[in-house]
């Protein structure tokens, strides 16, 4: 058995967006510190850091998760994806983040990474998504600025878009 | 809304994980998934000073159908047991109340037994567990015992689980041709429950159970009841269960709440 020091730092190893990573910290690391302030990826945004605003929500392998209820050392062994792997080739916006902008659907943009990661995720195992599902999706999430109704067309038009196989990003780029 | 300081165990074994229990009783806690110890830790409401990590442990990651139960075991996912192929025809109730607990981006951590342990009164867990009529096995480095769920919650996040202990599996029995029926209000699809309501039927008529009101989910048979006795039922129940004002409902409003859904769910799964 291995009992990890509170005041030491240990080994953790994982990959994150297809990067092995292996550095130390401490026991009571969340993985949101650890990503933001070890790694320097801040695209995954700190909120309530009580798993209620959604801000923090990442992938751990292929399922969304909360960022800040997941301890650092727990994902020892896993594949963490996190919204600066969503991004398309050549640095471009994905099918998702582009049907975002198209139609407004964020404005100061603090919930959007999560929000991305869920929907990325729902899409993943869903490619055929409907409304229903979309919304079930955001209701673990919270945004104040946009009343809603603009993400779920995004979302809804991103899902066809990746249904139909039709690049909306040919036309955006 | 860190965490204090804690040493860490990652489990290999379950006897590892009991040892640490046995050795450091009430000063150790384990951890599963997360989802309900990690925001205690963050608003450091828990300052274990050891924590178990058990999701290691794959002997407890099991779904078993034995002798009319479905035994899930401690380091299973809310997400792995929603999405088990007989969940539907075993476990209805439990297809219907899962998708209320918590959001997709718990479940996919959150463990059932975890959520159990937690024992959060508006939790769906403990009041389909109870409503059922299901038991807690707990395990300690000196013996394994089981208690059924009306033994196990003694009130706000208190069970009867000792220091030493941890919950190696939950036994719900298996629904097969009972009917059942779930509904909960909450201010938001996923968070905490203002009044979440189980009807199950019985032999005899319907149990029905509610969370969110007392300090802990809370059953009733309801027998052979024919008119307005279904009502007269209700309101004592719901007078019963002593609700309290707080910063999310009224005790007035939940009483109301019990009455109504509860009228709902008896003539549902009875009619």
């Amino acid at each position: 058995m291995t009992r990890l020091g509170a005041e030491q730092r240990h080994r953790i190893r994982f990959t994150l967006n297809g990067e092995a990573i292996d550095r130390v910290c401490e026991p009571r690391m969340l993985l949101t510190d650890f990503i933001r302030h070890e790694i320097g990826a801040t695209g995954t945004h700190v909120g309530c850091e009580h798993g209620v605003c959604g801000a923090c929500t990442l992938n751990i392998d292929g399922q969304p998760a909360r960022a800040c209820l997941t301890l650092a050392l727990q994902v020892e062994g896993s594949e963490v994806r996190t919204i600066e792997g969503l991004t398309g080739k050549n640095g471009r916006l994905g099918v998702l983040q582009s049907a975002f902008r198209r139609h407004h659907a964020l404005q100061c943009g603090f919930c959007t990474a999560g929000i991305l990661m869920s929907l990325d995720a729902l899409f993943s195992r869903h490619c055929d998504a409907n409304e229903a599902q979309i919304r079930d999706a955001l209701t673990g999430h919270l945004c104040r600025c946009t009343g809603y109704a603009p993400i779920i067309k995004a979302a809804l038009e991103a899902a066809a878009e990746l249904k139909g196989g039709s690049n909306r990003e040919a036309i955006d780029a | 809304m860190k965490p204090a300081a804690f040493d860490y165990v990652r489990a290999e074994n379950l006897d590892e994980a009991l040892d640490v229990l046995r050795n450091e009783g009430s000063d150790a806690r384990i951890i599963a998934g997360g989802q309900s110890l990690m925001p205690m830790l963050n608003m450091r409401l828990a300052k274990p000073r050891i924590l178990v990590d058990i999701m290691r442990l794959d002997e407890l990651r099991k779904i078993e159908p034995k002798q009319g139960k479905i035994s899930v075991g401690a380091t299973v996912r809310q997400a792995e047991l929603l999405e088990w192929p007989p969940l539907d025809r075993e476990l209805k109730l439990l297809s219907l109340a899962l998708p209320w607990a918590g959001h997709a981006q718990t479940r996919s951590r959150g463990t059932i037994c975890g959520s159990i342990a937690h024992a959060d009164p508006s939790a769906e867990m403990p009041l389909t567990l109870l409503a059922l009529g299901g038991e807690i096995v707990l395990r300690s480095a000196r013996k394994r015992r089981r208690l059924a769920a009306r033994d196990f919650f003694l009130g706000v996040m208190a069970t009867d689980r000792r220091d030493d202990e941890l919950i190696e599996a939950v036994e719900f029995p298996s629904t097969g041709n009972r009917r059942c029926a779930f509904r909960e209000v909450a201010r938001r699809h996923g968070d905490f429950a203002i009044v979440a309501c189980a009807a199950v039927t019985t032999g005899r008529g319907v149990r029905f159970a509610v969370g969110g009101v007392a300090d802990m989910p809370v059953c009733r048979e309801f027998d052979a009841l024919g008119g307005g006795a279904v009502d007269d039922a209700l309101n004592e129940f719901a007078w019963d269960l002593d609700a309290r004002d707080d910063f999310h409902a009224t005790a007035r409003y939940r009483r109301d709440l019990v009455r109504m859904i509860g009228r709902e769910l008896i003539l549902e799964v009875t009619r």
